[in-house]
């Protein structure tokens, strides 16, 4: 079983459609499975649709704090943050940032540096080698390094997230891995996590495997 | 086997498009379908292509007008507003009889409406839209793999009958992601455009593309011989999915996401001995007039499962033509029908046949 150990301050970056809020949502739940604090905090200013705030019952039920843009889900199609974003930085425990797709995405944690120096931080880039421009170790360097100049953070891990949804096997997994590590190398980080859905995770052929379970609402 | 990648409906639409020779792109972002805009910004200058995003949606689809008449693979895309700016110029690429793709991602109406997944574009799309006498082929997509096969097919259909094409999805489609494969996709052999203006090198006479013609003769000559290509249309290019139609106790009419939930519906009902039929129109013009006729022969009822306050529906009774009941169900606003919603609906009807 792999050890989840991260600073208390984790932020979840990566490609547009890499997984990131389905691997922050996860992360959360195997994190408050310590008694510790969770808050989530919704950071996403690019993505309509498929949030955290769709898996706001499970979150709350679970012990879960959630702070959310206030027109999430709705149809303002504005990109606003929460108002109480600063207090986050206070809270006990551990606070998951779940930040939008890309380097687009990621400018909004421009303005929290002085936040995030201050306090220990961990910053996972989540891959999936399966979506487009994101699929050889040249591309996630290149879509990564752009996440790491507007966001003014390191990364500290690199997440294999790859999947093709339902048909995903355990040699497409292995196959993220691999590319995975070497752009990690690359970013001067290492591979944490590889996620697989609990159903195939005993499948899995590394030691960092991470089961998941689907967390936002299939239609 | 090919090799899949996990696309989001919008990015794989953008993708097939430059597959299938499209190199010019001209569009203006809005939610729900800005991934197409943003994927063809990334991809389009490394395969030698074009991406534009013009000034405003009237500048695009006039943009789309003279790449068309230039004789080249052209597209573009937007959502419900949008395609209400660009109704005018669609009106003018048709009249001037020009073959391009244009992508609606639909939204909740009318104004400005919101962001979330609707179908209420039904009759924009079918019916005109823009105005005078034209039409467009719409194609409807149910999956991502779907998007990327009639994305590739809509450019040869243009340029085989010299029309305008529309994909019209939802939010839904454009935002979900799914497993995708871009091999084989479909391919014709369309006819060379002669009519192009790429000048005449002194060697054949002027091409003019024009939609204007003083002489009410010329004009409606223009216009039949239009006519003339919309019934080869209608013969050759329906597009209809029907399970378990044959004497259902009812058939639920559905295109797009809608007709996805509606096979769910079907199973639900099985269980409860209700039988229930499936007619999926994926092409909603030309609609399915005869497949739907046909069904009607043995159905007991039909229901039209739409996100909107009932526009579809219209076309199936003229389908169905008084021969059996034909039932509205749907939600709108960007409201999604749920299985259980429609499955009551269903025994309300059969409940009213006994």
């Amino acid at each position: 079983m792999v050890k989840i150990d991260f600073k208390k301050r984790i932020v979840v970056v990566g490609h547009y459609g890499s997984g990131k809020t389905e691997f922050a949502l996860n992360l959360a739940f195997k994190l408050r499975e310590t008694g510790e604090k969770v808050t989530i905090i919704d950071l996403d200013i690019v993505n309509p649709y498929f949030r955290t705030k769709d898996a706001e019952k499970e979150l709350t039920e679970a012990g879960i704090d959630i702070i959310a843009p206030v027109y999430a889900n709705t149809n303002v199609d504005v990109p606003a943050l929460p108002p109480n974003i600063y207090a986050a930085f206070e809270k006990e425990g551990y606070v998951i940032f779940d930040v939008g797709g890309d380097d687009d995405g990621a400018t909004v944690l421009g303005r929290f540096k002085g936040q995030f120096d201050a306090a220990e931080y961990d910053m996972l880039g989540v891959v999936n080698t399966k979506r487009p421009l994101t699929t050889t170790k040249e591309e996630i360097v290149e879509s990564l390094s752009a996440i790491e100049r507007v966001s003014r953070l390191k990364f500290t891990g690199i997440i294999n997230n790859t999947n093709i949804s339902v048909e995903t096997t355990p040699d497409i997994i292995n196959s993220g891995t691999e590319i995975c590590a070497a752009a990690a190398k690359e970013l001067g980080t290492s591979l944490k996590l590889v996620s697989a859905l609990e159903e195939i995770a005993d499948t899995i052929n590394a030691d960092e495997v991470f089961p998941i379970k689907i967390r936002l609402k299939k239609w | 086997m090919a090799e899949k990648m996990l696309m989001k409906g919008n990015e794989a639409m953008a993708e097939a498009a430059m597959r299938a020779g499209c190199k010019l792109f001209f569009g203006y972002p809005i939610t729900p379908q800005t991934e197409v805009a943003a994927y063809m910004a990334k991809k389009m200058p490394k395969i030698g292509g074009l991406f534009m995003q013009a000034e405003s949606e009237v500048a695009a689809i006039n943009m789309v007008y003279g790449a068309a008449g230039a004789g080249a693979r052209v597209m573009t895309s937007s959502s419900s507003p949008g395609i209400s700016l660009k109704s005018e110029g669609i009106s003018y690429i048709a009249g001037s009889d020009l073959p391009c793709v244009i992508v609606n991602i639909v939204r909740g109406g009318p104004g400005l409406g919101g962001i979330q997944p609707a179908q209420s574009d039904y009759f924009q799309a079918t019916k005109g839209g823009g105005h005078g006498d034209y039409h467009l082929v719409v194609l409807a997509p149910a999956s991502v793999q779907e998007m990327v096969s009639l994305t590739a097919e809509a450019f040869d259909i243009a340029d085989t009958y010299r029309m305008p094409v529309m994909i019209m999805g939802d939010g839904m489609l454009g935002q979900m992601m799914e497993p995708v494969e871009f091999e084989n996709l479909p391919k014709r052999e369309v006819p060379e455009k002669t009519w192009a203006t790429t000048g005449t090198q002194m060697k054949r006479k002027k091409n003019i593309v024009n939609s204007l013609y003083i002489e009410p003769d010329a004009l409606e000559k223009m216009n039949n011989e239009r006519l003339e290509r919309y019934e080869l249309v209608k013969k050759n290019e329906v597009k209809v999915e029907t399970v378990n139609a044959e004497n259902a106790d009812v058939v639920i009419v559905a295109y797009g996401v809608m007709a996805r939930v509606a096979k769910t519906v079907m199973q639900m009902m099985e269980e409860k001995g209700i039988k229930v039929g499936v007619v999926r129109p994926i092409t909603l013009w030309p609609f399915p007039t005869e497949e739907i006729a046909k069904v009607a022969e043995s159905a007991k009822a039909f229901l039209s499962v739409e996100m909107s306050q009932g526009q579809m529906v219209e076309d199936v009774r003229l389908a169905v033509n008084g021969k059996k009941p034909v039932y509205f169900y749907g939600r709108n606003g960007g409201v999604v029908p749920s299985p259980d919603e429609i499955c009551a609906e269903i025994e309300k009807i059969v409940g009213g046949m006994k």
